[in-house]
């Protein structure tokens, strides 16, 4: 190799390693002059979310809610996915507040394709929305489930399924009660319920009990049945539906075994402690 | 001479030669008409008539309620037998008012007919297009005195007559313009002189050669010209006429009236044209009941209300069990499921497809062909919209226009992947104009 050649890399190996030296100590200055405080607690308690970001709790994924705990603007049991509140709290140093209770979408139609009338052949687009806007959709009954899937669609935690009976199956143990597919459903069908609460009305058409009986075979005709027969109040009729609530309910299953259409579904409390 | 035409568009079978040379009959006037009070865009009238009231032909039965509303006439003598929800087009029950005919066809003396359009302002005759109840009845049944009041500062320098009747099947206007021409043309000089407009076009395709003599004829030493265009859809579209007629394009978002032009049908101009010499509102209206599925197809001329059975019955009834019943026109009408509904301002034709005709369509992905950017006439990139709305990116979506889109059909037709594109772009439409709402 010639001399002169051999200069030029030596030359060039030299500018290189001064700008180096010279950028290098640059940046080490700036880190520690500029640095920006995070509260190491944001990491601590994003790690103990789930890490789905389904954005059940309304903020945008797993870090933002982290972000607002810390910050004291969302409460350590804001995730509604997560069972472990006591460690989250325990990192922000406060008291473990009782923790909400767990609660699981239920969908609140039982008239599949063999129960309830359809009107019309639907051939367009595999989407619950997209078929609501044509004409308010194939089933005959305006509040039962459409039976095209945004709700599975839209769970990011696979809880959700289509039976062949064109209804959504909810897995209780995969359920999180992120509560996306209640915002997903165009009839509003889906509502988050107690998971230790099991009888439920599973339908919510208002229209009187004749016009129900005409389009399906087990939806609510708001007979009172339900409503004379509780012991605990827990049900009343409103606008030709019954609705329970959960806190009253003791899960007695009268209101089961007398329902003339079978729309009140649920197991007996004593029966499941068995099993 | 090359004809005018615009930008892109479909050449979709016309299937109109079973419809185009019958003459239009007059159905018998029905048992009963069902008319909806909201059969036009805008709020729906208000009931001025209560149960049991007797009506005649022709007198106000409901009220226009705010400026985009039209008033309401009966469109038969006889009895107001039940103001109460009932099927609706739209796929929903929806107030009507019903009446019984008592078989006299009794015409309201209230009628003032013979105006004379030189003894008329533009005021007057804006004011008579309102009381005639009408509304564009292409299809979109926009109230049209609307579009004569244009916003201060703006001129209508045009008024032009959509009597392209691009969509396959439908054979309605091409009859209107044959048999109807002088109240046509008397209809459109009363637009001009209500928009002060200097010159006044009629668009029509050129397979209506007998429709574009007659108009010429009729047009003859009056500011009209009579414009023959391409075969081609959408002709008929607001945006895509004007082009044609004048070459000027209707800006993204805008209304034609930023152009200094208003388009009409030719079957609202005849609706105006015969108030004008009659005095009868708009009552009937003439529609093509067509299709695999009808035996006798016809052009037929119905009063407003009447069920689409009684319509199918008097064209032989079906010919075997229906596959797909669509009101108006292929491209962009609504299907039905039951034949309750009433023909209303708004409806062009009945088309009854058969068992055969109607496939399961085999929902494919998109192969990024291009072809549905290549004929969408709103050069909009349709491919990119259905993405967007099947995934629910209704941000994206709204960046790349799908607010302009006119779901004319063009995408959908050309897929080869048969995807619902129009079914998919107007669900992501009427979900992004909720969320505005909601604000």
């Amino acid at each position: 190799m010639e001399a002169g050649s051999l200069q030029i890399v030596i030359n060039s190996i030299a500018i290189l390693a001064f700008l180096g030296v010279v950028f290098g100590s640059g940046l080490a200055v700036a880190s520690r002059k500029l640095k920006v405080e995070s509260d190491p607690r944001i990491d601590e308690v994003e790690a103990l979310l789930p890490g789905a970001n389904c954005g059940g709790c309304g903020y945008p994924g797993c870090r933002g809610l982290a972000e607002a705990i810390v910050s004291g603007a969302a409460p350590v049991t804001a995730c509604p996915v997560t069972k472990d509140y006591s460690s989250i709290a325990e990192v922000m140093g406060v008291e473990a507040t009782s923790a909400a209770e767990r609660m699981i979408a239920k969908v609140r139609c039982a008239g599949g394709k063999k129960e309830a009338q359809q009107r019309f052949i639907y051939l367009g687009v595999e989407d619950c929305s997209a078929a609501q806007n044509l004409g308010g959709g194939a089933k005959a009954c305006a509040y039962g489930c459409l039976g095209l899937g945004n709700c599975a669609k839209v769970c990011p935690f696979e809880a959700i399924t289509m039976s062949d009976n064109g209804l959504p199956i909810v897995d209780e143990e995969k359920c999180t009660g992120c509560g996306l597919c209640v915002k997903a459903c165009p009839r509003h069908l889906i509502t988050l319920w107690p998971v230790d609460k099991s009888v439920t009305v599973l339908c919510m058409n208002q229209d009187k009990g004749v016009e129900v009986r005409k389009v399906c075979k087990v939806g609510c005709i708001g007979c009172r049945i339900c409503e004379k027969q509780c012991p605990t109040q827990a049900i009343t009729v409103e606008n030709n539906l019954a609705r329970i609530d959960p806190q009253l309910c003791t899960e007695c299953g009268i209101c089961v075994t007398k329902c003339p259409m079978k729309t009140i579904k649920g197991e007996k409390k004593q029966e499941r402690e068995v099993v | 001479m090359r004809l005018r035409t615009f930008k892109k568009g479909i050449h979709p079978p016309g299937n109109k030669e079973r419809t185009a040379s019958l003459p239009i009959e007059v159905l018998p006037l029905p048992q009963q008409v069902v008319l909806p009070l909201g059969q036009h865009l805008g709020a729906p009238s208000e009931p001025v008539v209560s149960v049991g009231a007797q009506v005649l032909t022709g007198q106000k039965i409901a009220e226009a309620k705010g400026m985009v509303s039209v008033p309401l006439h009966a469109s038969i003598s006889g009895r107001v037998v039940a103001i109460e929800p009932r099927p609706h087009a739209c796929g929903q029950l929806t107030p009507a008012i019903v009446i019984e005919n008592d078989g006299n066809e009794r015409i309201s003396s209230e009628l003032v007919s013979n105006h004379n359009l030189d003894e008329l302002s533009a005021e007057q005759i804006k004011d008579l297009i309102k009381q005639a109840g009408l509304v564009g009845m292409g299809g979109a049944a926009f109230p049209t005195h609307v579009k004569y009041s244009p916003p201060p500062g703006k001129q209508i320098e045009y008024v032009i007559l959509n009597g392209a009747e691009c969509e396959p099947y439908l054979t309605c206007d091409h009859r209107l313009m044959v048999e109807r021409s002088s109240d046509l043309i008397l209809g459109l000089l009363a637009f001009m002189k209500a928009a002060k407009a200097q010159k006044g076009f009629i668009g029509v395709e050129v397979n209506k050669p007998d429709a574009i003599a007659n108009l010429k004829q009729a047009a003859a030493g009056l500011p009209i010209e009579v414009l023959p265009l391409q075969v081609k859809y959408p002709q008929g579209e607001e945006k895509m006429l004007i082009y044609a007629a004048t070459g000027r394009v209707v800006p993204v978002g805008a209304l034609p009236i930023e152009t200094g032009v208003v388009v009409n049908n030719v079957a609202t101009a005849a609706a105006l044209g015969e108030y004008l010499r009659t005095g009868l509102p708009l009552v009937s209206r003439i529609i093509t009941v067509t299709g695999q599925g009808i035996p006798n197809p016809k052009n037929v001329e119905v009063r407003l209300g009447t069920l689409i059975e009684d319509v199918i019955n008097y064209c032989g009834g079906f010919k075997e069990p229906p596959g797909r019943i669509i009101l108006g026109g292929p491209m962009t009408g609504p299907a039905q499921y039951r034949l309750d509904i009433p023909v209303m301002k708004g409806t062009s034709g009945i088309l009854v497809q058969t068992r055969a005709e109607v496939e399961k369509p085999d929902h494919a992905p998109c192969i990024r062909c291009g072809r549905c950017v290549d004929v969408c006439p709103y050069n909009l990139l349709p491919n990119y919209l259905g993405d967007y709305a099947e995934h629910d990116k209704l941000g994206e979506a709204e960046k790349y226009g799908i607010l302009d889109c006119r779901e004319c059909g063009s995408c959908t037709y050309i897929c080869p992947s048969r995807r619902p594109l129009i079914q998919l772009i107007k669900n992501a439409k009427s979900k992004i104009m909720a969320s505005r709402k909601k604000g």
